[in-house]
């Protein structure tokens, strides 16, 4: 059995946390973040063989965050008909899993963005799919510090307020084309590293786990998430309208569920 | 260090650990500045009858300057001494505290704590002993909950728990408006809504007509947006509307002529809101947007290549739910 993400944080959690965090560090040589990657490769794709490539998918990251908390992330993926789906591994995150995305028919994935937490100096790992199992990597190492335990700078009222609210905004579609997209979502995505500020007890995780974007019938994508996406998470994407409402069903690890449907860009115009 | 870059360490790389809260703290060793380093590097300059700032350092906090980069001061009034701004470390505000008793034997009474910012709050410990009133904003108490012991990290991180000093909470919460009287003079104090920061307060000298609108006003040194872009450029009507004349910025000479100042402050947040709406409105992401938006003013400020960027972070959350 292939470990689901879920498997894998909870393995993550439990087995790679504790002697990598303290092992992580900025000083840290290729080999020993080669050995660490290794060790968390295995933990979520067990012995099949990874690959690395440059033309499957690319990582694009600042190579210094200007905020921690919010680092956006580019991949770029421009054989659709190779991609089955892609994931990204923040290495020295406290749960390096941060997201996987798995396309259906009506995606484009050309371009693909999200905003992450980083927690540490670290490398990150973009590993996708083919349709035949096989698996590629391609690798970004970025510097940035803090992310995962930054405070957010108001209430957890206050950043609870509004959750699940989302927005689509659609860039201009011409017909027959690929339509780029934004998603947002209203969501703290509490890592379980902040401090509450009346309780002084650490927040606890609360974080969008499970999200279906659907044109009409088709899937654009699901994408199974974690603490290490940025709070009121933006996902930039591309998909091929059919002029039938574009359809988002989210949930996160506390219950929530919410599900929005949006009117499709024209592609007549 | 320079606009571009962090400290060398060891390994000769360049780094620059961290950007929290609007602030970036540089890492390198635990060396701190002298007693007599401080007094080679700082002096109080009178900016009014009885009003002493020292200038901070345009610069970032490191292990040398132990956050010694915001206008701290005080003001001798007949029955008490009112600290204006504590300092960014215990180290600094104990300095701070020594150039007071140079002057005046009169108790401290009063130490403002202008807003949540470590290099405005982490002074305070140094007055501690002194038991004075602690003046802050009504919001400052949850911003220091969530905040203060992630800055006391990062700033024992630089230069150690010695220097550092703890988070000190005010005693005395501004809601909206305040005034403490000193005798001969009084204070009127303003709370503010999120602007630079959620708990930004500013205060005005009934004696010299001085404003000191702390944070809320930045002068030489770029602004770092952390509060609400669209609540700044309101509560910089509110800081034109007092009528002052002149004013004790946060950052920057210790004694500016208001009107100009404000005008500059205005010109860079309205560009970062305008260029940030319209990079949102033309779908251009964050990523790309860091890099556009506010170029022009790039020749105006310092530091600028170190906040701007995450200014434009800031302000892009903030209106991108518009």
């Amino acid at each position: 059995m292939r470990p689901t993400l879920a498997f894998t944080l909870a393995f993550s959690a439990a087995t790679l946390f504790a002697p990598l965090a303290h092992a992580a560090g900025a000083s840290d040589t290729d080999q020993e973040r080669n050995a660490r990657w290794q060790e968390i490769a295995k933990s979520i794709f067990g012995d099949k063989t990874i690959e690395s490539t440059d033309t499957l998918v690319k990582i694009e990251a600042p190579k210094r965050a200007e905020d921690a908390a919010l680092v956006p992330i580019t991949l770029s993926m421009p054989d659709r008909e190779k991609i089955k789906s892609v994931s990204l591994i923040i290495d020295d995150n406290p749960a390096p899993y941060a997201a996987k995305f798995e396309f259906g028919p009506a995606a484009d994935t050309r371009e693909l963005k999200l905003r992450v937490r980083v927690n540490n100096y670290t490398d990150m790992h973009a590993v996708v799919e083919t349709p035949d199992g096989k698996l590629y990597e391609a690798k970004q190492f970025v510097k940035a510090s803090g992310g995962c335990s930054a405070p957010m700078g108001m209430s957890d009222e206050e950043a609870m307020k509004g959750m699940g609210d989302m927005r689509m905004k659609f860039a201009e579609a011409q017909p027959g084309k690929p339509v780029e997209a934004t998603l947002m979502i209203r969501h703290p995505n509490f890592s379980g590293m902040q401090m509450n500020q009346v309780t002084r007890d650490f927040t606890p995780a609360r974080y969008i786990d499970k999200v279906t974007v659907s044109a009409g019938d088709e899937t654009v994508f699901t994408m199974t998430g974690d603490i290490s996406i940025a709070s009121n998470p933006v996902i930039n994407f591309g998909f091929k309208p059919d002029g039938k409402a574009i359809k988002v069903a989210a949930s996160d690890n506390q219950g929530g569920r919410w599900s929005h449907s949006f009117n499709a860009p024209s592609p007549t115009n | 260090m320079t606009a571009s870059s962090g400290h060398p360490t060891r390994s000769g790389l360049t780094r620059r650990q961290s950007l929290f809260g609007g602030l970036c703290l540089c890492c390198l060793g635990t060396a701190g500045l002298s007693p007599r380093a401080y007094a080679e590097t700082f002096t109080m300059d009178e900016v009014g009858p009885g009003i002493f700032i020292r200038k901070g350092l345009i610069a970032d906090a490191d292990a040398q300057n132990l956050d010694a980069i915001a206008n701290i001061g005080f003001i001798v009034g007949e029955n008490g001494v009112l600290v204006t701004e504590s300092g960014g470390s215990l180290a600094d505000g104990q300095w701070l505290r020594s150039e007071i008793a140079k002057r005046t034997d009169k108790p401290i009474t009063h130490v403002v704590l202008t807003h949540v910012h470590p290099d405005h709050a982490f002074g305070a410990g140094a007055f501690v002993a002194d038991k004075p009133v602690f003046v802050g904003h009504a919001k400052l108490k949850e911003a220091l909950d969530a905040r203060g012991e992630f800055y006391r990290k990062r700033l024992i991180d630089l230069f150690g728990e010695e220097k550092t000093g703890p988070v000190v909470y005010p005693t005395m919460a501004v809601a909206d408006t305040a005034e403490i009287d000193l005798g001969d003079r009084t204070l009127v104090f303003t709370a503010h809504g999120p602007a630079h920061t959620t708990s930004d307060l500013s205060m005005r000298d009934s004696k010299s007509g001085l404003l000191f609108p702390a944070d809320l006003l930045f002068v030489e040194r770029i602004p770092s947006l952390d509060g609400s872009l669209k609540g700044w450029l309101k509560e910089l009507e509110r800081i034109k509307a007092t009528g002052a004349a002149q004013a004790v910025p946060g950052h920057g000479p210790v004694r500016v002529e208001l009107a100009p100042a404000v005008a500059d402050l205005t010109a860079y947040l309205t560009a970062l809101r305008d260029e940030t709406k319209a990079a949102i409105a033309k779908d251009v992401p964050i990523d790309k947007a860091v890099g556009l938006v506010a170029q022009g003013q790039q020749d105006k400020w310092k530091l600028f290549e170190h906040y701007n960027r995450r200014n434009v972070t800031v302000a892009y959350q903030e209106l991108e739910w518009d």
